[in-house]
């Protein structure tokens, strides 16, 4: 059991972190208090065109230095900083969070089609495999993840997180199972411009994480969430599929319904089905999925984890629970109760 | 012979004061164990082969069987089989012929593999309350999907599919030929595939007009003699299949013996009658992979790019690359009998000690056409030893796309895996030619019983996966994560990458 909660404006405007602190310490009873985060969009507008590396340390000598090595051989750190944090009461700072802003050199690299972007993963995996005491766990342009172990409110007063502000929030409470107490295994999870928030466990991990190897992705984060955020990038950044498509690819219609559609459509969720049976994830879940320009929120085929959708005005809120979507906005004007495997998808309008 | 008789290994026994005399045991026994001596049934042990009819036939529960009655000095190394293959040599210089598959002691991978399920982190599937889908697509598949966004803001599927068959359970039955096994056999299978909505194989016997009405679940073979294939064969078949060998005897070709090739079997199979039919070791137009190639796409060509074309490969040392060799074809499955697959003839020695078993040749297989990233691409069929509904999900698990079935499907039309198959004479109607043994199957009741095995297997497939919260085959496919090693040594659990229970 988790509880998660992500809301986008669609023009763009700005938030700033309280109300989602709120509304996450809402759902505690989700879970245990070893593990929140946040991630914001549209954080840090100084260095937009910067990939924003966030790093967890163990300590400030090894690892920094053999990270810092490798990222000025392979590119140019424009800025580099220590995360703010202010300890107190239980959190402990268990890691050093360090961010750099970085601009890969794609003259150093053979050519691919997404230069920046294959630069930036091959740097992470190596990273994340080879580099004791770092860890890469926020790599977006303009994206900033805060998470840590502790319960909702702790670690966002840990990073102050009412100070940041961005058009497009999530947010995850953690009751964790798997990895206990491990900062890294917090969500959201996220990769370059992908992040994901997710309640559940995928009993398709050993399927969909052989699948994403054979296309050169490394699950290094011991957690089911981040074949949620590789599947992602695979379809919807490498494939090219748009959002409702690459969910349906995910979480796609039975067979009994592809059979009773009609011929265009059932064409297409056959040949869906087929080219992307490995990626489909199965087992319970409600999951958020956010890029710069939309949010997807989307649950298993029988809706075994709980998913609200509501809007007021140009903002589009969904969230394990009403409630915690009525403390960010009372005046809602628009709540319902998605069906299982529906996409619920707000863009960007801007 | 200065060997002797060796003892006979079974002994028949009728108990007299049961015994009504109604010979049906006389009738039933095509080897001539029984036979009327005045007011009693007499037998010949000797000619026994275990297969059970009497038995099963006899309304007295009068006969008795007791196997090795009179066993030899036990010793660890010349055990019985050890000593009687030598004397069977020493008289014949012959090959040993044998029946059914690998009959040595091997470990079965498959008992150390356990499955998982749910427990509450997340909730099992109850099959009978929810959506349980088992439906598999085998052949080519597009590596992505291309769509184009229209002006109405759908969109229209601009990647093309090749042609697939559509399973509705993951069970296919394999490939045994009419010739080797009888029509009525084959009837009974054929009528339960198209039930079911599967598939089986013809065997490289060709394809009987009584057959034609299943031919939309019939898969037709090209072997190396190339026996029945013409135009009119290719086309009525759902789909090609060439065969390069199999698990029973990989490396060799085949024999039907001319005793089994009357009339019907030698028009379906386009030879002389009565004539041998040897398929060579190799096929004489493939001698390399590319040789492969372009047979698969002289297949294709000849029946418009209509049908998928498998290849089917027995598990040898290097099946993961040979596989990977194949995938990179125009073939849309790859097909890979392991080891323990049967047969109705193989000589002992490659029955018993060539090959690899099933388990270690999906995972070696899956894997590599994953490194090479085309894993998806193509569709993987595993065969060879397959027993029950926990061999199949966990052959899936392990990486497979499907399976076929032999012996299970023989066995559930009376089979006792007695391995007398070479000679013709099964008394339960499956391995003969005879027109009285053959008529022994009613192809009414006996597709029943397979279409009852295998929607058996089925429902407990659904089970396992709905206990382990899948409820998607293509979840289970690969997902190795479910699996875990009991008594398994480091090594081999390297090579199904699973992890030992408790891990």
């Amino acid at each position: 059991m988790c509880g998660i909660i992500s809301v986008i404006d669609r023009l763009g405007n700005s938030m700033n972190g309280e109300a989602i602190k709120k509304a996450l310490s809402l759902m505690n009873e989700r879970g245990s208090g070893e593990g929140a985060g946040y991630a914001v969009y549209g954080a840090y507008p100084d260095f937009a065109d910067y990939y924003a590396l966030h790093l967890f340390y163990d300590n400030l000598v090894e690892p920094k230095v053999a990270v810092e090595e490798l990222l000025e051989k392979w590119g140019k750190i424009e800025h580099s900083e220590e995360i703010p944090t202010y300890s107190k009461g239980r959190m402990l700072k268990k890691h050093i969070p360090w961010r750099y802003f970085f601009k890969p050199d794609t003259s150093l690299f053979a050519s691919s089609e997404s230069l920046e972007e294959d630069i930036i993963i091959s740097l992470i995996t190596r990273i994340n495999t080879k580099v004791n005491g770092a860890l890469v766990y926020s790599s977006g342009k303009n994206i900033g993840v805060f998470k840590a172990s502790g319960w909702p409110e702790e670690v966002a007063d840990f990073y102050r997180i009412q100070d940041y502000e961005g058009y497009l929030w999530l947010a995850h409470n953690r009751y964790p199972t798997n990895t206990s107490g491990w900062w890294g295994g917090a969500h959201p999870f996220n990769l370059l411009d992908w992040s994901v928030i997710h309640n559940g466990e995928i009993t398709s991990y050993g399927t969909n994480k052989r699948y994403l190897e054979s296309f050169g992705y490394k699950c290094t984060m011991l957690t089911d969430t981040e074949v949620v955020a590789y599947l992602a990038d695979l379809l919807g950044r490498r494939h090219e599929l748009p959002p409702e498509m690459m969910v349906k690819a995910l979480a796609p219609p039975f067979w009994d319904e592809i059979d009773e559609m009609s011929g265009k459509d059932r064409d297409i969720y056959t040949a869906l089905r087929m080219a992307y049976g490995p990626a489909m994830m199965n087992g319970p879940f409600a999951i958020v999925v956010a890029r710069p320009d939309y949010i997807a929120g989307f649950t298993d085929r029988i809706k075994l984890r709980p998913m609200v959708a509501a809007e007021s005005g140009d903002r589009l809120y969904i969230s394990s629970e009403e409630a915690a979507i009525r403390t960010m906005e009372p005046n809602l004007e628009n709540i319902w109760m998605p069906d299982a495997g529906e996409p619920v998808i707000g863009r960007l309008r801007r | 012979m200065s060997t002797g008789a060796t003892p006979s290994k079974y002994r028949i026994k009728v108990d007299h004061d049961q015994c009504m005399l109604c010979e049906r045991c006389i009738d039933n026994c095509s080897y001539g164990v029984f036979r009327r001596e005045g007011q009693k049934i007499a037998v010949d042990s000797h000619k026994c082969t275990a297969c059970h009819r009497c038995i099963a036939m006899c309304p007295r529960d009068a006969i008795e069987l007791e196997e090795k009655p009179n066993d030899y000095r036990s010793h660890p190394v010349w055990t019985r089989e050890a000593r009687e293959a030598i004397y069977k040599q020493a008289n014949s210089g012959q090959i040993i012929l044998s029946g059914m598959g690998n009959a040595l002691d091997y470990p079965i991978i498959f008992d150390r593999l356990v499955l998982d399920a749910c427990q509450v982190t997340n909730p099992s599937i109850d099959p009978l309350r929810e959506p349980m889908e088992l439906r598999t697509y085998l052949g080519k598949k597009p590596r992505q999907i291309v769509l184009d966004r229209t002006k109405k803001g759908d969109y229209d599927l601009k990647t093309k599919l090749s042609p697939n068959l559509m399973l509705e359970t993951p069970v296919m039955i394999g490939h045994m030929s009419y010739g080797a096994i009888s029509l009525n056999a084959q009837l009974s299978m054929a009528k339960a595939v198209s039930e079911l909505g599967t598939f089986m194989g013809t065997g490289e016997g060709g394809l009987h007009k009584d057959l034609y009405p299943y031919q939309n679940h019939m898969i037709v073979q090209v072997a190396s003699g190339r026996f029945g294939v013409d135009i009119n064969y290719l086309e009525r078949g759902s789909a090609i299949e060439i065969k390069i060998g199999q698990g029973a005897k990989p490396g060799i070709g085949g024999h039907l013996p001319g005793e089994k090739v009357e009339e019907d079997v030698s028009k379906t199979r386009m030879i002389p009658l009565h004539s041998d039919a040897i398929s060579p070791a190799p096929h004489h137009d493939i001698y390399s992979i590319e040789d492969l190639a372009q047979l698969v796409r002289s297949l294709k060509e000849a029946t418009e790019w209509k049908k998928p074309v498998f290849v089917k490969i027995a598990a040898v040392h290097n099946v993961a690359a040979i596989a990977a060799g194949i995938a990179r074809s125009s073939a849309d499955a790859v097909v890979i009998d392991g080891f323990r697959g049967g047969t109705g003839a193989a000589p002992r020695v490659f029955r018993d000690h060539v090959g690899i078993p099933i388990e270690a040749a999906i995972a070696a297989v899956d894997e590599k056409l994953r490194h090479q990233g085309i894993r998806n691409e193509v569709s993987l069929i595993a065969s060879g030893g397959i027993r029950d509904s926990a061999d199949l999900t966990k052959a899936i698990a392990l990486g497979a796309d499907a399976v076929y079935i032999g012996t299970a499907a023989l066995i559930a039309m009376g089979c006792r895996v007695c391995g007398s198959c070479y000679r013709g004479l099964c008394p339960w109607g499956i391995a003969t030619q005879r027109p009285e043994l053959v008529s022994r199957i009613n192809p009414d009741e006996a597709s029943k019983n397979v279409a009852n095995l295998i929607k058996g297997w089925t429902l407990e497939l659904a089970e396992l996966m709905g206990a382990a919260g899948i409820n998607s085959l293509e979840s289970l496919r690969g997902n190795r994560d479910r699996l875990r090693g009991y008594m398994l040594d480091e090594e081999m659990m390297k090579v199904l990458d699973v992890k030992m229970i408790g891990a």
